[in-house]
């Protein structure tokens, strides 16, 4: 599976998404990602329907965070499709996967609690590892640890 | 006197807090439990007691720099937490791995598998209320197998002993014919604990259709290992990917029917008797000469501070004793991994736990919980 043939399929099934590739992955708009994940699990030449790995990566640089979820379908046994989604460090708010894929509550609950991206729609967005009181999220890389030695 | 009303009697839930110190949550893992009577109507998993940022602890060395603290994740399987690590590695800056040590990573995962099951299916005894008996049979075999771990890496569960491009060190000599004495006894042994348990009375009825588990659930709440192919799924890593040289062995994946906790007990040991005919074959294929390291893999080994893969990102996945165990690292052409992500299998398995668990009674659950196969080390990171 092609990224640049997922990402045609995409655009023909679902007009007006914005979705662009990068290496093997597809960036798709937070707007977009419902229609695309829907698609992707039902259609019946994609069928991916195991969600493996969905986790945030901190890109202090270009100013974003990027939820990265790696796809595969255990029905026709492909994969992995790469879906990244981007949103602002200062208003991280995307669609929750949870409603197509089960496994991404605690894995979604997990980016929330150590990048802060909101996932709109989650059935029980709380921290999961650290405690609730906690303030601040540790993985973003502009946190400053209580021990860290100050330039 | 007036005989009985028509409303019921008014009556409470139940609030109990099973762990975090508890001997059944197998370390430091909660479960907030609401009960009517002795029926489970509501279950939360609390954890993160053992959290210490691992990821974080991984981006600020070098990338070698974590390969020893992988093992301390799923502290049972150092061996096989190193190859997924390994694999992530290999895939971001295009490492080849010689022949021979792939041979000699296979045996580690292979040996691993039969220390992890085999601990399990004691522990899950445990869980049932045979109080050690059948787990002090398993830690007579797993430490047959320490020993060998012990004699290839220097360390019995801290084993760091895969390096990016190949292993660590060669097999010492007479490791294969230890090897083959364990396969020689494994089969007997298992057919021993195969008689104690699998026909016994007590463990059908505490563990025959208990947390019923079906496969569609399984396979979108990203279920994986033992656990998916008890449900009756037949997805193996090791067949879907073919990872390593896991293509030149013969081998079945067995599933389960029903998809309850005796399902997931079967399967790991159908799953060790597999694993005993890869060894096999593994043994005979085996290759005596040859690097157990590529040049490339070498140069990243001896200078691990000043080594650094190009920018780009990578994901490798195993077929873990647990389940899908997964790397995704990513590379800013630094010496430090830009962002370091474990995939751990015994988190994501306990999604379900509340599911499994509903409507059964209080000791059902610590059973549930006991055929998931969890290690807090990894799920709490």
């Amino acid at each position: 599976m092609k990224a640049e043939d997922i990402k045609n399929d995409l655009t023909a099934a679902i007009p007006g998404i914005q979705v662009t590739v990068e290496g093997e992955a597809l960036i798709v708009a937070p707007e977009n990602l419902l229609a695309a994940a829907g698609f992707l699990k039902e259609n019946e030449k994609y069928r991916l329907d195991y969600l493996s790995c969905l986790t945030g990566v901190d890109y202090l640089a270009k100013g974003h965070l990027e939820s990265v979820n790696h796809l595969y379908s255990v029905e026709k046994k492909t994969g992995p499709v790469v879906v990244k989604v981007r949103v602002p460090r200062n208003n991280p708010k995307m669609p929750s996967l949870v409603p197509f894929y089960r496994g991404a509550e605690f894995q979604e609950r997990e980016s929330f609690d150590l990048f802060g991206i909101v996932y709109e729609g989650h059935p029980d967005l709380r921290r999961i590892l650290l405690w609730d009181e906690f303030e601040g999220h540790p993985m973003r890389k502009d946190y400053v640890q209580e021990d860290q030695d100050q330039p | 006197m007036t005989t009985g009303s028509q409303t019921p009697l008014e009556t409470q839930m139940l609030e109990v807090s099973v762990g975090p110190q508890h001997p059944s949550t197998h370390g430091v893992f909660r479960m907030n439990v609401v009960l009517d009577g002795e029926n489970i109507v509501k279950l939360k998993p609390v954890m993160g007691y053992l959290h210490r940022n691992h990821e974080q602890l991984a981006e600020n060395m070098s990338y070698l720099g974590s390969m020893p603290f992988t093992d301390r994740l799923d502290y049972i399987c150092g061996m096989t937490n190193n190859f997924a690590y390994a694999l992530a590695v290999e895939k971001l800056a295009g490492i080849e791995v010689p022949e021979k040590a792939q041979y000699i990573r296979v045996l580690m995962a292979e040996l691993t598998r039969l220390v992890n099951h085999t601990l399990l299916v004691g522990f899950l005894l445990n869980d049932l209320g045979a109080f050690f008996t059948p787990v002090l049979y398993a830690f007579r075999e797993r430490e047959k197998i320490l020993d060998l771990f012990e004699a290839v890496a220097g360390s019995r569960m801290m084993v760091n002993y895969f390096r990016f491009g190949g292993v660590k060190a060669d097999l010492p000599e007479g490791f294969l014919g230890k090897v083959k004495e364990i396969l020689r006894n494994y089969p007997k042994f298992l057919d021993e604990f195969e008689r104690l348990l699998s026909e016994n009375e007590i463990l059908r009825s505490r563990c025959q259709n208990v947390g019923i588990l079906t496969k569609e659930l399984a396979v979108s709440s990203s279920i994986t290992g033992p656990m998916l192919r008890a449900s009756g799924v037949n997805y193996d890593i090791r067949k879907v990917d073919r990872y390593s040289i896991y293509d030149r062995f013969d081998f079945r994946v067995p599933l389960g029917s029903v998809g309850d906790v005796y399902d997931r007990y079967y399967i790991r040991i159908l799953e060790m008797r597999e694993s005993l005919k890869i060894l096999e074959q593994l043994i005979k294929q085996y290759p005596e000469k040859g690097d157990i390291i590529s040049a490339k893999g070498a140069q990243a080994a001896k200078t691990p501070r000043m080594w650094k893969p190009a920018a780009g990102d990578a994901y490798a996945r195993i077929e873990g004793p647990k389940g899908e165990l997964g790397f995704y690292v990513v590379s800013d052409g630094t010496p430090k991994p830009y962002r370091y992500h474990v995939r751990p299998p015994s988190f994501i398995n306990l999604t379900i736990l509340e599911d499994m668990c509903l409507g059964h009674k209080v000791a059902d659950a610590i059973v549930i919980l006991g055929s998931v196969d969890i290690v807090l080390g990894e799920v709490d990171r």
